[in-house]
């Protein structure tokens, strides 16, 4: 019933809205699970590196490929690396890279959490007088808000150079000429309000896939549903956010 | 007509002893579902109360209640003198670290060890304690569990009984109070089951613990209980000795024993 989903759909933005409050709250209060949270900066960050990196210099290479030719088309060659620095800056390698942490951290996060809320474990915290929101969730939003935008820095970094391998194939460019090509073409304008946009990517992952855990009804097939659901929430927020952040991008600059 | 509490079917009343946990009128419902309906009940200090009663009749709700895991709609909860409904986290955290809690399950953290489950817990309350002393008392209470050769291994790796003792062990590397005991031996053998009981009470005897024992399982009943509570319909049907409950003209009561 329309009603109905309705109805749900705003209880659900109202506790999300919540959520978020409650985050905002705890992340300034002590103690602070640093340990934990270092932990998950590696668990989220370096472990995720061989799946960006093999995705980003797909990326590269794959987009030089089908560029090439319409670029050849106009005697537009030379224009290649900075148009593939560009699109991966700007938009290509923020976009996939968090789509992709969309799908390994966050619904990591919501079945983790699920499963934690499942078995007991976070009510056993709870009354062994331990925050569990303070040690499971502001730990993890904290940790994919930073190690997002790490990921997709090295993302572009690794797609550039996929690029120049992509250029390669067809022709022979000197190393530091594409470099030199790539930078001239890049300016701070392309780089910080793209980069900024992937903190926001971060949180959301973080935080979406921490809420759908968090919240999960008891009952296996809950784990299931967190960690379905906090991939397919994750990656529509994201183009939401990235929709966003062009018009706002476009607005001001 | 009679009143509910002077419906309970009584064959002993308690020892006069000091209350550690008071439960007055306790009411908690979920959505149409009305699980508790009035709930008392008086725990004394040293007393090892088990609670019985059917599957969905409230048991784990009431002693969820009393850790703050649950919060009831209406009725009181006393804990070592404090009321505890309406406290604020970090006042309810100050009874929480007397009252240690065993699940169903365990519920032990299956991302650590045995040892950084204990240590986890002992860290966050202990923060004066070195690295040696904190490995001392984790070999301490897992040895009076009987599981020290298990501190490095992962729950994973445990069997139901192990995991019960494990979280049995990080519940006392605290030193409770008061534990709350969530169906020990439930999904267990009877060799098993035994062990958890003997364990229960042997506990008591050594850290004089007051404990609330939330059971189907009779002769854990019978082996630990200082006093048994029957719940029937959200309210505490018959409370007595468990010998004297075992011979209540009560049928219902009576079916229990069989």
């Amino acid at each position: 019933m329309p009603t109905l989903y309705f109805k749900n759909t705003f209880t659900d933005i109202g506790d999300v809205t919540l959520f978020t409050k409650k985050f905002f709250k705890e992340v300034f209060i002590p103690p602070y699970e640093s340990k934990e949270f270092f932990r998950q900066c590696y668990l989220m960050g370096y472990k995720s590196l061989p799946l960006v990196a093999v995705t980003g210099f797909i990326m590269g290479l794959v987009l030089t490929l089908q560029t090439r030719p319409t670029l050849a088309t106009f005697g537009a060659e030379s224009w290649l690396p900075g148009m593939v620095a560009l699109s991966l800056i700007r938009e290509i390698a923020p976009v996939i890279t968090a789509l992709i942490c969309a799908g390994k951290i966050s619904s990591g996060i919501g079945a983790e959490l699920g499963s934690m809320k499942v078995t007991e474990q976070i009510d056993a915290m709870e009354v062994a007088a331990i925050n569990p929101f303070k040690y499971l969730v502001v730990t993890r939003i904290l940790a994919t808000t930073l190690m997002v935008p790490i990921l997709v820095v090295f993302a572009d970094a690794i797609g550039i150079l996929g690029g120049y391998v992509g250029i390669t194939i067809h022709s022979d460019v000197n190393a530091y000429r594409y470099i030199t090509q790539v930078f001239e073409s890049l300016d701070f304008i392309d780089i910080i309000p793209a980069t900024i946009k992937t903190f926001f990517f971060g949180f959301f992952i973080g935080m979406i896939g921490c809420y759908k855990g968090f919240n999960a009804s008891n009952g296996t097939e809950s784990v299931g549903k967190a960690a379905n659901s906090a991939v397919v929430t994750a990656s529509l927020t994201i183009f939401i956010l990235d929709m966003l952040a062009v018009q706002i991008t476009d607005l001001f600059f | 007509m009679k009143t509910e509490q002077e419906n309970i079917v009584k064959t002993a009343s308690p020892a006069k002893r000091s209350p550690v946990i008071e439960i007055k009128d306790l009411h908690k419902s979920f959505g149409d579902n009305d699980v508790l309906k009035g709930i008392n009940l008086t725990v004394n200090k040293g007393e090892d109360l088990v609670i019985l009663g059917r599957s969905g009749e409230g048991k784990s709700i009431t002693i969820k209640c009393i850790v703050g895991l649950v919060i009831p709609d209406k009725g009181n909860i006393s804990v070592l003198g404090e009321e505890i409904i309406g406290l604020n986290r970090s006042e309810l955290n100050k009874i929480r670290v007397k009252i240690g809690f065993l699940f169903q399950s365990g519920a032990l953290y299956d991302s650590m060890t045995v040892r950084e489950n204990l240590e986890f817990t002992l860290k966050r309350h202990s923060t004066e304690l070195s690295a040696q002393e904190i490995d001392t008392q984790v070999m301490d209470v897992l040895d009076s569990v009987g599981l020290s050769d298990a501190v490095d291994k992962m729950p994973s790796e445990l069997s139901g009984g192990m995991r019960k003792r494990i979280g049995l062990a990080r519940t006392l590397i605290l030193k409770p109070e008061i534990i709350l005991y969530d169906e020990p031996t439930t999904g267990l053998d009877t060799i098993t089951s035994k062990e958890i009981s003997e364990l229960i009470l042997d506990i008591k005897k050594k850290r004089k613990t007051t404990s609330i024992i939330i059971t189907h399982d009779m002769s854990c009943a019978k082996l630990t209980a200082d006093r048994v509570m029957i719940l029937k319909d959200g309210v505490i049907h018959a409370e007595g000795k468990y010998e004297e409950l075992e011979k209540s003209e009560d049928e219902w009561v009576r079916s229990f024993f069989i």
